[in-house]
């Protein structure tokens, strides 16, 4: 077998160890303390923003004006509203800006 | 299965979790795109590229994998690699089991598979807003994104080459616009703001110093320990 396809065999298995090992522990576990279920509750905001932030902290101003725009329309609009107004207005900066 | 073998109310979510699908098909294809023609240029088949999409089924680790393919690195490396991107996937797992922990063993399997990033982030704010969260409508959400992820790798090997100009078109920072609206779509959870500012700030300082991917697990953890450390509050209030 080619070091492809055990790259990808083997990078699966540990990928779906992952998407289930969570689970896997915390079900060991007749009831969930209160700080960990706190801990569980934060996951969201806490894995998600570390996906944002080194290229937010990189920005420049096409990028750091489309983030802005997309923020302010994710406050009254849904999901792809607020991704569409955030691609054009990087879109539209990045022909300007280069 | 079909639909036509669903009842009503089956095929009512199934087609509601389709919807939400929608945006992180059109979101995911100019990473979908970049992914498939970096595959090409590191000299994998049409068919490698698309069954390391169906096989791993995350991104950005498949980018890191393809990356680390070019550099002689032995392959336990690479794996280890895809294996560090994808840990915060522990998390996820945790988090939703919660949730389908009474689904169907075979279910909750399948399940677990599709959890990506967006899947989860739609799973957590479906029960937030006192949603039904049924199999039908999960898989109805993680269907077409799985089989339009797939579609683009492999349009992205064929015709990668012909995107003109892939940062004229935005796409290396579309997604992290995807991402930062999931971020916000948190904000009324207890602690939102500081856990965004803790993890945010963490994340980008370990990006700076001990690099990527492991800004991702210590900027996570930064977050969701300053919660277990705060006082308990009670969930979903607002």
């Amino acid at each position: 077998m080619s070091d492809t396809l055990y790259i990808i065999i083997a990078g699966a298995i540990l990928t779906y160890l992952t998407r289930i090992g969570g689970h896997l522990v915390l079900s060991r576990f007749d009831r969930v303390h209160p700080r960990v279920e706190a801990g569980l509750n934060a996951v969201p905001a806490a894995v998600l923003t570390t996906l944002v932030a080194p290229a937010a902290f990189s920005a420049g101003p096409a990028e750091l004006a489309a983030l802005v725009v997309a923020g302010l329309v994710a406050l009254r609009f849904g999901t792809m509203s607020m991704f569409f107004a955030g691609a054009a207005v990087l879109i539209a900066l990045r022909q300007v800006l280069g | 299965m079909t639909v036509a073998y669903l009842n009503a109310p089956a095929q009512a979510a199934l087609l509601d979790g389709a919807r939400l699908g929608l945006p992180v098909m059109i979101a995911s294809a100019p990473f979908g795109l970049l992914y498939g023609a970096l595959a090409a240029d590191q000299g994998l088949t049409l068919f490698e590229t698309v069954l390391m999409s169906a096989a791993i089924y995350g991104g950005a680790s498949q980018i890191v994998g393809l990356e680390l393919f070019g550099q002689k690195v032995p392959p336990a490396l690479v794996v280890l690699s895809i294996f560090a991107v994808n840990f915060r996937h522990i998390l996820y797992s945790a988090a939703v089991g919660r949730r389908i922990g009474r689904w169907p063993l075979v279910q909750q399997l399948t399940a677990f598979f599709f959890l990506v990033d967006p899947v989860y982030a739609e799973t957590e704010n479906r029960v937030e807003r006192g949603g039904k969260l049924s199999f039908a409508w999960y898989m109805g959400m993680c269907l077409p994104i799985y089989v339009s992820w797939l579609a683009v790798s492999g349009i992205g090997h064929v015709f990668g080459k012909l995107v003109p100009d892939p940062h004229a078109l935005g796409f290396d920072f579309l997604v992290t616009i995807y991402f930062f609206g999931l971020v916000l779509g948190f904000r009324k959870r207890p602690l939102w703001l500081p856990i965004v500012l803790i993890s945010g700030v963490a994340s980008a300082v370990a990006y700076n110093t001990v690099g990527s991917p492991w800004h991702v697990s210590i900027g996570a953890l930064a977050g969701i320990i300053f919660a277990v450390l705060m006082p308990v509050q009670r969930e979903m209030e607002g």
